[in-house]
Protein backbone atom coordinates (compact mmCIF):
# COMPACT_ATOMS: atom_id res chain seq x y z
CA UNK A 1 0.00 0.00 0.00
CA UNK A 2 1.12 3.41 -1.08
CA UNK A 3 1.94 6.56 1.80
CA UNK A 4 -1.39 8.28 0.18
CA UNK A 5 -3.74 5.19 0.48
CA UNK A 6 -4.18 5.00 3.68
CA UNK A 7 -4.78 8.63 4.73
CA UNK A 8 -7.55 8.73 1.28
CA UNK A 9 -8.81 5.14 2.80
CA UNK A 10 -9.13 7.08 6.37
CA UNK A 11 -10.95 10.11 4.69
CA UNK A 12 -13.54 7.51 2.60
CA UNK A 13 -14.29 5.50 5.50
CA UNK A 14 -15.27 8.30 7.79
CA UNK A 15 -16.48 10.77 5.89
CA UNK A 16 -19.65 11.16 7.06
CA UNK A 17 -18.02 11.88 10.61
CA UNK A 18 -15.43 14.05 9.86
CA UNK A 19 -15.99 17.81 10.79
CA UNK A 20 -12.49 19.35 9.73
CA UNK A 21 -9.17 17.48 8.70
CA UNK A 22 -5.58 18.99 9.26
CA UNK A 23 -2.34 17.94 7.21
CA UNK A 24 0.54 19.24 8.63
CA UNK A 25 2.61 17.52 6.74
CA UNK A 26 2.51 13.98 4.86
CA UNK A 27 3.49 12.15 7.91
CA UNK A 28 0.99 13.91 10.36
CA UNK A 29 -2.68 14.28 10.15
CA UNK A 30 -5.32 15.59 12.52
CA UNK A 31 -9.19 15.82 12.45
CA UNK A 32 -12.14 16.78 14.32
CA UNK A 33 -14.95 14.84 15.15
CA UNK A 34 -18.41 15.20 17.16
CA UNK A 35 -18.01 14.05 20.67
CA UNK A 36 -21.15 11.46 20.25
CA UNK A 37 -19.09 10.01 17.05
CA UNK A 38 -16.13 8.70 18.98
CA UNK A 39 -16.94 4.56 20.26
CA UNK A 40 -17.35 4.73 16.04
CA UNK A 41 -14.16 6.35 14.50
CA UNK A 42 -12.03 4.33 17.15
CA UNK A 43 -14.03 1.00 16.39
CA UNK A 44 -13.07 1.30 12.24
CA UNK A 45 -9.78 2.98 13.06
CA UNK A 46 -8.78 -0.04 15.04
CA UNK A 47 -10.49 -3.04 13.48
CA UNK A 48 -11.05 -2.01 9.27
CA UNK A 49 -7.99 0.25 9.02
CA UNK A 50 -5.54 -1.05 11.50
CA UNK A 51 -4.31 1.42 12.77
CA UNK A 52 -2.46 0.68 16.18
CA UNK A 53 -3.68 2.98 19.02
CA UNK A 54 -1.11 4.95 20.47
CA UNK A 55 -1.97 6.92 23.25
CA UNK A 56 -4.93 9.53 24.21
CA UNK A 57 -3.87 12.59 25.91
CA UNK A 58 -6.53 15.62 27.73
CA UNK A 59 -5.61 19.59 27.37
CA UNK A 60 -7.88 21.73 29.52
CA UNK A 61 -9.26 24.51 27.59
CA UNK A 62 -11.19 27.50 28.23
CA UNK A 63 -13.57 25.91 25.68
CA UNK A 64 -13.57 22.04 27.60
CA UNK A 65 -11.54 19.08 27.79
CA UNK A 66 -9.92 18.54 24.44
CA UNK A 67 -9.43 14.98 24.17
CA UNK A 68 -6.71 13.62 21.43
CA UNK A 69 -6.47 10.04 20.47
CA UNK A 70 -3.15 9.40 18.36
CA UNK A 71 -3.59 6.24 15.91
CA UNK A 72 -0.23 4.98 14.14
CA UNK A 73 -0.62 3.42 10.49
CA UNK A 74 2.79 1.42 11.25
CA UNK A 75 3.48 -0.62 8.00
CA UNK A 76 1.21 1.12 5.90
CA UNK A 77 3.20 4.33 6.01
CA UNK A 78 4.28 5.18 9.83
CA UNK A 79 1.58 8.07 9.50
CA UNK A 80 0.25 9.64 12.99
CA UNK A 81 -3.17 10.37 12.94
CA UNK A 82 -4.52 12.16 15.83
CA UNK A 83 -8.93 12.31 16.50
CA UNK A 84 -9.80 15.53 18.27
CA UNK A 85 -12.81 15.60 20.15
CA UNK A 86 -14.13 18.64 22.87
CA UNK A 87 -16.05 17.65 25.67
CA UNK A 88 -17.68 20.73 27.17
CA UNK A 89 -17.45 21.26 30.79
CA UNK A 90 -21.20 21.31 31.80
CA UNK A 91 -21.52 17.64 30.81
CA UNK A 92 -18.06 15.82 31.39
CA UNK A 93 -18.47 12.63 29.85
CA UNK A 94 -18.02 11.23 26.87
CA UNK A 95 -18.36 6.93 25.52
CA UNK A 96 -15.49 4.66 26.26
CA UNK A 97 -13.20 3.34 23.48
CA UNK A 98 -12.05 1.09 25.71
CA UNK A 99 -14.45 -2.07 24.70
CA UNK A 100 -13.54 -2.11 21.55
CA UNK A 101 -9.57 -1.44 22.31
CA UNK A 102 -8.42 -2.82 25.38
CA UNK A 103 -4.83 -0.48 25.13
CA UNK A 104 -6.67 2.25 25.79
CA UNK A 105 -8.44 1.22 29.16
CA UNK A 106 -5.25 2.86 31.37
CA UNK A 107 -5.18 5.87 29.73
CA UNK A 108 -9.30 6.48 29.99
CA UNK A 109 -8.57 5.77 33.64
CA UNK A 110 -5.76 8.33 33.82
CA UNK A 111 -7.64 11.05 32.27
CA UNK A 112 -10.76 10.21 33.70
CA UNK A 113 -9.10 11.26 37.66
CA UNK A 114 -6.62 13.70 36.36
CA UNK A 115 -9.09 15.74 34.24
CA UNK A 116 -12.49 14.64 35.75
CA UNK A 117 -13.73 13.38 32.19
CA UNK A 118 -16.10 10.83 32.60
CA UNK A 119 -16.12 7.54 30.34
CA UNK A 120 -19.36 6.02 29.57
CA UNK A 121 -19.09 1.93 29.62
CA UNK A 122 -15.97 1.71 30.38
CA UNK A 123 -14.87 -1.87 31.88
CA UNK A 124 -12.82 -0.77 34.68
CA UNK A 125 -13.35 2.84 35.72
CA UNK A 126 -11.17 2.55 38.84
CA UNK A 127 -8.50 5.04 39.57
CA UNK A 128 -5.42 4.63 38.26
CA UNK A 129 -2.66 7.10 39.77
CA UNK A 130 -3.98 8.76 42.41
CA UNK A 131 -3.87 7.56 46.04
CA UNK A 132 -7.03 6.18 47.68
CA UNK A 133 -7.56 9.48 49.87
CA UNK A 134 -7.14 11.79 46.94
CA UNK A 135 -10.16 14.29 47.16
CA UNK A 136 -12.79 13.73 44.80
CA UNK A 137 -13.66 16.31 42.04
CA UNK A 138 -9.88 17.71 42.22
CA UNK A 139 -8.54 17.65 38.94
CA UNK A 140 -4.66 18.18 39.25
CA UNK A 141 -4.49 18.76 34.91
CA UNK A 142 -7.75 21.40 35.27
CA UNK A 143 -6.61 25.02 34.29
CA UNK A 144 -8.52 25.80 37.36
CA UNK A 145 -6.67 23.76 40.00
CA UNK A 146 -4.45 25.32 43.12
CA UNK A 147 -1.88 23.29 44.94
CA UNK A 148 -4.63 24.43 48.13
CA UNK A 149 -6.71 21.97 47.03
CA UNK A 150 -4.23 18.72 48.06
CA UNK A 151 -5.35 16.75 50.94
CA UNK A 152 -4.42 17.66 54.13
CA UNK A 153 -1.90 15.06 55.25
CA UNK A 154 -0.03 16.23 52.11
CA UNK A 155 -0.39 20.12 52.97
CA UNK A 156 1.54 19.50 56.49
CA UNK A 157 4.56 17.24 54.79
CA UNK A 158 5.09 20.39 52.66
CA UNK B 1 -12.49 -13.20 43.16
CA UNK B 2 -15.04 -14.75 45.30
CA UNK B 3 -13.75 -18.48 45.56
CA UNK B 4 -12.58 -19.51 48.58
CA UNK B 5 -9.82 -21.48 47.07
CA UNK B 6 -8.38 -18.39 45.88
CA UNK B 7 -5.20 -16.52 47.55
CA UNK B 8 -4.10 -13.26 47.00
CA UNK B 9 -0.47 -13.24 46.36
CA UNK B 10 0.30 -9.24 46.55
CA UNK B 11 3.77 -8.47 44.76
CA UNK B 12 4.59 -5.10 45.45
CA UNK B 13 4.58 -1.95 45.97
CA UNK B 14 8.38 -2.31 45.84
CA UNK B 15 9.35 -4.73 43.62
CA UNK B 16 12.80 -6.27 45.16
CA UNK B 17 14.72 -6.55 41.85
CA UNK B 18 13.61 -3.53 39.55
CA UNK B 19 13.76 -1.43 42.99
CA UNK B 20 10.94 0.94 41.31
CA UNK B 21 7.52 1.05 43.37
CA UNK B 22 4.51 -0.97 41.26
CA UNK B 23 2.10 -3.30 42.73
CA UNK B 24 0.95 -6.74 41.25
CA UNK B 25 -2.27 -8.93 42.72
CA UNK B 26 -1.60 -12.27 41.68
CA UNK B 27 -4.94 -14.20 42.42
CA UNK B 28 -3.84 -18.07 42.69
CA UNK B 29 -5.04 -21.32 42.97
CA UNK B 30 -2.81 -23.61 44.95
CA UNK B 31 0.20 -23.51 42.13
CA UNK B 32 -1.94 -21.25 39.27
CA UNK B 33 -2.31 -18.09 38.84
CA UNK B 34 -5.74 -17.96 37.74
CA UNK B 35 -5.96 -13.41 37.41
CA UNK B 36 -3.64 -10.38 37.75
CA UNK B 37 -4.35 -7.01 38.72
CA UNK B 38 -1.81 -4.05 38.61
CA UNK B 39 -1.55 -0.69 40.19
CA UNK B 40 0.30 1.94 39.57
CA UNK B 41 1.01 5.84 40.52
CA UNK B 42 3.50 4.96 43.26
CA UNK B 43 5.64 7.13 41.59
CA UNK B 44 3.85 9.41 39.89
CA UNK B 45 5.88 12.92 39.52
CA UNK B 46 3.36 14.99 37.38
CA UNK B 47 6.19 15.48 34.91
CA UNK B 48 3.45 16.38 32.27
CA UNK B 49 2.34 19.13 34.63
CA UNK B 50 5.36 20.16 35.70
CA UNK B 51 6.72 20.61 31.89
CA UNK B 52 3.71 23.41 31.45
CA UNK B 53 5.66 25.62 33.72
CA UNK B 54 9.17 25.34 31.72
CA UNK B 55 10.72 26.85 28.68
CA UNK B 56 11.25 24.49 25.53
CA UNK B 57 14.72 24.26 26.19
CA UNK B 58 14.13 23.01 29.71
CA UNK B 59 11.67 20.11 28.91
CA UNK B 60 14.27 18.23 27.00
CA UNK B 61 16.32 18.21 30.27
CA UNK B 62 12.98 17.14 32.59
CA UNK B 63 12.14 14.53 30.01
CA UNK B 64 15.52 13.32 30.31
CA UNK B 65 14.99 12.54 33.71
CA UNK B 66 12.37 9.99 33.15
CA UNK B 67 13.97 7.73 33.23
CA UNK B 68 17.75 6.22 34.47
CA UNK B 69 18.10 3.32 31.84
CA UNK B 70 16.48 4.80 28.22
CA UNK B 71 17.29 8.16 29.41
CA UNK B 72 18.40 9.73 26.08
CA UNK B 73 14.52 8.26 24.35
CA UNK B 74 12.71 10.44 25.89
CA UNK B 75 14.73 13.68 24.63
CA UNK B 76 14.88 12.18 21.00
CA UNK B 77 10.97 11.52 20.98
CA UNK B 78 10.60 15.13 22.34
CA UNK B 79 13.01 16.67 19.99
CA UNK B 80 10.93 14.98 17.06
CA UNK B 81 7.92 16.40 18.72
CA UNK B 82 9.38 20.02 18.89
CA UNK B 83 10.63 19.77 15.30
CA UNK B 84 7.73 18.51 14.15
CA UNK B 85 6.07 21.43 15.29
CA UNK B 86 8.68 23.76 14.43
CA UNK B 87 8.94 22.60 10.91
CA UNK B 88 12.76 22.26 11.21
CA UNK B 89 14.96 19.74 9.45
CA UNK B 90 17.90 18.47 11.59
CA UNK B 91 21.58 18.59 9.65
CA UNK B 92 22.80 15.03 8.54
CA UNK B 93 25.68 14.81 10.82
CA UNK B 94 23.38 15.34 14.10
CA UNK B 95 20.99 12.72 12.17
CA UNK B 96 23.96 10.16 12.92
CA UNK B 97 25.19 11.20 16.30
CA UNK B 98 21.25 11.21 17.57
CA UNK B 99 21.27 7.07 15.42
CA UNK B 100 24.68 6.54 17.48
CA UNK B 101 23.34 7.39 21.31
CA UNK B 102 20.23 5.85 20.32
CA UNK B 103 21.72 2.28 19.45
CA UNK B 104 24.30 2.76 22.22
CA UNK B 105 21.28 3.17 24.70
CA UNK B 106 19.54 -0.40 23.03
CA UNK B 107 23.08 -2.14 23.52
CA UNK B 108 22.95 -1.33 26.82
CA UNK B 109 19.43 -2.14 28.21
CA UNK B 110 18.89 -4.66 26.59
CA UNK B 111 22.62 -6.39 28.15
CA UNK B 112 20.83 -5.16 31.30
CA UNK B 113 17.81 -7.11 30.87
CA UNK B 114 19.34 -10.06 30.07
CA UNK B 115 21.25 -10.05 33.01
CA UNK B 116 18.19 -9.20 35.43
CA UNK B 117 16.77 -12.25 33.19
CA UNK B 118 19.52 -14.66 34.43
CA UNK B 119 19.41 -13.73 37.83
CA UNK B 120 15.65 -14.12 37.63
CA UNK B 121 15.89 -18.04 36.36
CA UNK B 122 18.84 -18.58 38.87
CA UNK B 123 21.72 -17.75 36.30
CA UNK B 124 23.92 -15.63 38.04
CA UNK B 125 26.77 -16.37 35.63
CA UNK B 126 24.69 -15.16 33.01
CA UNK B 127 23.75 -11.67 34.76
CA UNK B 128 27.67 -11.19 35.47
CA UNK B 129 28.74 -11.56 32.08
CA UNK B 130 25.84 -9.49 30.50
CA UNK B 131 26.71 -6.87 33.22
CA UNK B 132 30.32 -7.08 32.62
CA UNK B 133 30.09 -6.76 29.09
CA UNK B 134 27.78 -3.67 29.53
CA UNK B 135 30.71 -1.58 31.20
CA UNK B 136 32.68 -0.61 27.93
CA UNK B 137 29.85 0.40 26.56
CA UNK B 138 28.74 2.87 29.80
CA UNK B 139 32.81 3.50 29.00
CA UNK B 140 31.75 4.62 25.61
CA UNK B 141 29.01 6.91 26.72
CA UNK B 142 31.13 8.60 29.14
CA UNK B 143 33.80 9.16 26.57
CA UNK B 144 31.60 10.56 24.25
CA UNK B 145 28.96 12.47 25.83
CA UNK B 146 30.60 12.90 29.12
CA UNK B 147 28.08 10.76 31.67
CA UNK B 148 27.91 7.11 31.58
CA UNK B 149 24.13 8.27 32.08
CA UNK B 150 21.55 11.16 31.01
CA UNK B 151 23.96 11.72 28.26
CA UNK B 152 22.02 15.61 27.82
CA UNK B 153 23.09 14.76 24.47
CA UNK B 154 19.97 15.87 22.42
CA UNK B 155 18.93 19.72 21.68
CA UNK B 156 15.83 20.80 19.83
CA UNK B 157 17.34 21.59 16.03
CA UNK B 158 20.31 18.79 16.71
CA UNK B 159 22.52 17.35 19.06
CA UNK B 160 24.79 19.23 22.08
CA UNK B 161 28.14 17.63 21.38
CA UNK B 162 30.05 16.73 18.13
CA UNK B 163 32.00 13.40 18.19
CA UNK B 164 35.49 13.73 17.18
CA UNK B 165 37.31 12.51 14.37
CA UNK B 166 39.79 11.04 16.69
CA UNK B 167 37.42 9.17 19.24
CA UNK B 168 36.03 7.20 15.86
CA UNK B 169 39.00 4.33 15.93
CA UNK B 170 38.74 4.07 19.57
CA UNK B 171 34.60 3.70 19.64
CA UNK B 172 35.12 0.93 17.11
CA UNK B 173 37.15 -1.02 19.01
CA UNK B 174 35.39 -1.36 21.63
CA UNK B 175 32.40 -1.96 19.84
CA UNK B 176 33.88 -5.00 18.01
CA UNK B 177 34.90 -6.19 21.26
CA UNK B 178 31.34 -6.20 22.46
CA UNK B 179 30.58 -7.61 19.97
CA UNK B 180 32.18 -10.68 20.54
CA UNK B 181 31.04 -10.79 24.12
CA UNK B 182 28.01 -10.57 23.53
CA UNK B 183 27.67 -13.05 20.82
CA UNK B 184 29.41 -15.17 22.82
CA UNK B 185 26.47 -14.73 25.72
CA UNK B 186 24.19 -14.88 23.19
CA UNK B 187 25.73 -18.24 21.86
CA UNK B 188 25.88 -19.53 25.64
CA UNK B 189 22.17 -18.60 26.56
CA UNK B 190 20.57 -19.52 23.59
CA UNK B 191 22.32 -23.16 23.19
CA UNK B 192 21.31 -23.66 27.01
CA UNK B 193 18.85 -26.88 27.24
CA UNK B 194 17.57 -25.54 30.97
CA UNK B 195 16.85 -22.18 29.48
CA UNK B 196 15.11 -23.34 26.62
CA UNK B 197 13.17 -25.88 28.94
CA UNK B 198 12.36 -22.87 31.38
CA UNK B 199 11.44 -20.10 28.88
CA UNK B 200 9.96 -21.92 26.10
CA UNK B 201 6.18 -22.08 25.67
CA UNK B 202 5.91 -20.00 29.19
CA UNK B 203 3.80 -16.78 29.29
CA UNK B 204 2.61 -16.51 25.61
CA UNK B 205 1.92 -13.33 23.73
CA UNK B 206 -0.57 -13.96 21.18
CA UNK B 207 -0.25 -12.01 17.96
CA UNK B 208 -4.02 -11.15 18.42
CA UNK B 209 -3.27 -9.96 21.79
CA UNK B 210 -0.23 -7.79 21.11
CA UNK B 211 -2.53 -6.10 18.80
CA UNK B 212 -5.25 -5.86 20.98
CA UNK B 213 -3.28 -4.56 24.10
CA UNK B 214 -1.42 -2.16 20.85
CA UNK B 215 1.97 -3.35 22.41
CA UNK B 216 5.30 -2.34 21.43
CA UNK B 217 8.43 -2.92 20.84
CA UNK B 218 11.05 -6.18 21.53
CA UNK B 219 7.19 -7.39 23.32
CA UNK B 220 5.14 -6.87 20.18
CA UNK B 221 8.29 -8.07 17.59
CA UNK B 222 8.45 -11.49 19.87
CA UNK B 223 4.53 -12.27 19.06
CA UNK B 224 4.94 -11.67 15.17
CA UNK B 225 3.97 -8.17 15.05
CA UNK B 226 6.71 -6.66 13.04
CA UNK B 227 6.40 -2.84 14.01
CA UNK B 228 9.33 -0.56 14.47
CA UNK B 229 9.21 2.99 14.38
CA UNK B 230 12.61 3.58 12.90
CA UNK B 231 11.37 1.58 9.90
CA UNK B 232 7.97 2.86 9.87
CA UNK B 233 8.56 6.45 10.14
CA UNK B 234 12.20 6.76 9.77
CA UNK B 235 13.50 9.50 11.81
CA UNK B 236 17.57 10.51 12.78
CA UNK B 237 19.44 8.34 10.59
CA UNK B 238 17.74 5.14 10.48
CA UNK B 239 16.96 5.58 7.02
CA UNK B 240 20.38 6.18 5.94
CA UNK B 241 21.81 2.90 7.19
CA UNK B 242 21.01 -0.84 6.22
CA UNK B 243 19.35 -3.07 9.01
CA UNK B 244 16.71 -5.42 9.81
CA UNK B 245 13.61 -5.70 11.99
CA UNK B 246 13.95 -9.07 14.49
CA UNK B 247 10.62 -10.76 15.04
CA UNK B 248 9.58 -14.16 16.15
CA UNK B 249 6.68 -15.65 16.08
CA UNK B 250 6.17 -17.79 19.48
CA UNK B 251 5.42 -14.73 21.60
CA UNK B 252 6.58 -16.26 25.11
CA UNK B 253 9.68 -15.42 27.31
CA UNK B 254 12.39 -17.09 25.15
CA UNK B 255 10.99 -15.63 21.98
CA UNK B 256 11.40 -12.29 23.92
CA UNK B 257 14.81 -12.55 24.97
CA UNK B 258 15.97 -13.74 21.46
CA UNK B 259 14.74 -10.31 20.01
CA UNK B 260 16.21 -8.61 22.20
CA UNK B 261 20.09 -9.96 21.97
CA UNK B 262 19.45 -10.03 18.16
CA UNK B 263 18.37 -6.29 18.47
CA UNK B 264 21.99 -6.06 19.57
CA UNK B 265 23.81 -6.96 16.53
CA UNK B 266 21.29 -4.66 14.57
CA UNK B 267 22.21 -2.16 16.70
CA UNK B 268 25.93 -2.62 16.39
CA UNK B 269 25.37 -2.64 12.35
CA UNK B 270 23.80 0.63 12.56
CA UNK B 271 26.81 1.99 15.05
CA UNK B 272 29.35 0.97 12.90
CA UNK B 273 27.56 2.64 9.94
CA UNK B 274 26.83 5.85 11.64
CA UNK B 275 30.59 5.90 12.85
CA UNK B 276 31.81 5.78 8.82
CA UNK B 277 29.79 7.99 7.96
CA UNK B 278 30.75 10.64 10.52
CA UNK B 279 34.11 10.71 8.56
CA UNK B 280 32.42 11.82 5.43
CA UNK B 281 29.48 13.72 6.65
CA UNK B 282 30.90 17.22 7.86
CA UNK B 283 28.94 20.04 8.89
CA UNK B 284 26.95 21.89 11.96
CA UNK B 285 25.20 19.53 14.55
CA UNK B 286 22.54 22.22 15.56
CA UNK B 287 19.96 24.53 13.35
CA UNK B 288 18.50 27.17 15.92
CA UNK B 289 14.71 27.36 16.60
CA UNK B 290 14.45 30.79 17.19
CA UNK B 291 10.68 31.01 18.29
CA UNK B 292 8.07 28.21 18.31
CA UNK B 293 5.24 28.71 16.65
CA UNK B 294 1.63 28.25 17.43
CA UNK B 295 0.53 24.33 16.53
CA UNK B 296 0.87 21.28 17.79
CA UNK B 297 3.93 18.25 17.29
CA UNK B 298 3.95 14.62 17.64
CA UNK B 299 6.88 12.77 18.04
CA UNK B 300 8.36 9.08 18.88
CA UNK B 301 11.18 6.93 19.10
CA UNK B 302 11.90 3.43 19.25
CA UNK B 303 13.39 3.05 22.55
CA UNK B 304 15.27 -0.33 23.92
CA UNK B 305 11.53 -1.10 25.43
CA UNK B 306 9.44 0.45 22.43
CA UNK B 307 8.22 3.06 21.17
CA UNK B 308 8.22 6.15 23.73
CA UNK B 309 5.52 8.89 21.91
CA UNK B 310 6.01 12.38 22.50
CA UNK B 311 3.04 15.30 22.09
CA UNK B 312 3.03 19.30 22.59
CA UNK B 313 1.47 21.55 22.39
CA UNK B 314 2.43 25.29 21.96
CA UNK B 315 0.43 28.69 21.89
CA UNK B 316 3.55 31.08 20.84
CA UNK B 317 4.78 31.39 23.67
CA UNK B 318 7.89 30.48 25.56
CA UNK B 319 6.20 27.46 27.13
CA UNK B 320 4.54 24.59 26.23
CA UNK B 321 0.69 24.55 26.99
CA UNK B 322 0.56 20.13 27.14
CA UNK B 323 3.41 17.87 27.18
CA UNK B 324 2.01 14.22 26.55
CA UNK B 325 4.65 11.56 27.51
CA UNK B 326 3.83 7.67 26.60
CA UNK B 327 6.49 5.30 27.53
CA UNK B 328 6.02 1.80 25.83
CA UNK B 329 5.70 0.17 29.15
CA UNK B 330 2.57 2.07 30.00
CA UNK B 331 1.14 -0.24 27.23
CA UNK B 332 3.05 -3.24 27.36
CA UNK B 333 2.20 -3.63 31.05
CA UNK B 334 -1.38 -4.23 30.47
CA UNK B 335 -0.22 -7.46 28.37
CA UNK B 336 0.56 -9.25 31.83
CA UNK B 337 -3.22 -10.03 31.92
CA UNK B 338 -3.34 -12.00 29.16
CA UNK B 339 0.36 -13.89 29.59
CA UNK B 340 0.19 -14.32 33.67
CA UNK B 341 -3.47 -15.88 34.47
CA UNK B 342 -2.97 -20.44 33.86
CA UNK B 343 0.86 -19.77 34.46
CA UNK B 344 2.45 -20.73 37.75
CA UNK B 345 3.75 -19.02 40.40
CA UNK B 346 7.16 -19.37 39.83
CA UNK B 347 7.07 -18.78 36.21
CA UNK B 348 5.50 -15.46 37.55
CA UNK B 349 8.16 -13.13 38.09
CA UNK B 350 10.14 -14.09 34.38
CA UNK B 351 7.00 -13.17 32.73
CA UNK B 352 6.24 -10.09 34.41
CA UNK B 353 9.94 -9.69 34.13
CA UNK B 354 9.76 -10.40 29.61
CA UNK B 355 8.36 -7.19 28.45
CA UNK B 356 11.34 -5.34 30.20
CA UNK B 357 9.33 -2.91 32.48
CA UNK B 358 10.47 0.40 33.25
CA UNK B 359 8.46 1.50 36.24
CA UNK B 360 9.69 4.74 36.51
CA UNK B 361 8.51 5.33 32.64
CA UNK B 362 5.07 4.55 33.29
CA UNK B 363 4.62 6.13 36.19
CA UNK B 364 7.77 -2.89 46.33
CA UNK B 365 8.60 -5.39 48.31
CA UNK B 366 7.12 -8.59 47.35
CA UNK B 367 4.85 -11.04 49.99
CA UNK B 368 2.91 -13.79 49.76
CA UNK B 369 -0.04 -13.92 52.16
CA UNK B 370 -2.77 -15.91 53.63
CA UNK B 371 -6.24 -14.22 52.89
CA UNK B 372 -8.18 -14.85 55.40
CA UNK B 373 -5.39 -14.78 58.53
CA UNK B 374 -3.55 -11.81 56.83
CA UNK B 375 -0.21 -13.80 57.68
CA UNK B 376 2.77 -13.61 55.61
CA UNK B 377 3.82 -16.84 53.99
CA UNK B 378 6.59 -15.80 51.44
CA UNK B 379 8.39 -12.45 50.97
CA UNK B 380 9.92 -10.81 47.52
CA UNK B 381 13.16 -13.08 48.01
CA UNK B 382 11.52 -15.98 48.90
CA UNK B 383 9.35 -15.62 45.30
CA UNK B 384 12.84 -15.11 43.71
CA UNK B 385 14.04 -18.56 45.44
CA UNK B 386 11.07 -20.44 44.15
CA UNK B 387 12.09 -19.37 40.56
CA UNK B 388 16.00 -20.08 40.87
CA UNK B 389 14.54 -23.56 42.66
CA UNK B 390 12.80 -24.36 39.73
CA UNK B 391 15.45 -23.94 37.14
CA UNK B 392 17.50 -26.14 39.54
CA UNK B 393 14.87 -28.72 39.42
CA UNK B 394 14.54 -28.50 35.65
CA UNK B 395 18.93 -29.12 35.70
CA UNK B 396 18.82 -32.10 37.65
CA UNK B 397 15.90 -33.59 35.72
CA UNK B 398 17.91 -33.36 32.30
CA UNK B 399 20.83 -34.63 34.16
CA UNK B 400 23.11 -31.54 33.97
Amino acid sequence: MTEKDIIEKTKELLKDKIVAWEEKSSQRHYFTIKKTDIAFVAKHLFEKLRARFIIASGIDTPKGVEILYHFSFDREGGQVVTVKVLVPRQKCEIESIAPSIPGATWIEREIQELLGVKFLNHPDPRPLLTSEDWPEGVYPLRLDYRDAQFPEDVQKEK
Amino acid sequence: MASDKRTIIPIGPFHPLQEEPEFFELYVEGEKVVDIDVHIGYNHRAIEQIGQRMNWDQVIFLVERICGICSTSHPIANCNAQEDLAGVEIPERAKYIRSIVGELERLHSHLLWVGLAGHFLGYNTLWMWAWKYREPILEIFEHVTGNRNHYAMMRPGGVKRDIKEEDIPHLTKVLDEAERKIAMVTKAALDDPVLAARLKGVGILTQEDAIKYCAVGPTARASGVAIDVRKDDPYAAYDLVEWNIITQEAGDVFAKAVVRLLECFESVKIIRQCLDKLKKVKGDIAVKIKKMPHGEGKGHHEAPRGETFHYVRSDGSNNPVRVKVRAPTYVNLPTCKATVPGESVADAAIILAAIDPCYCCTERMMRVMDKRGGKVELDGNELVRLSQEKTRGLRKQLGL
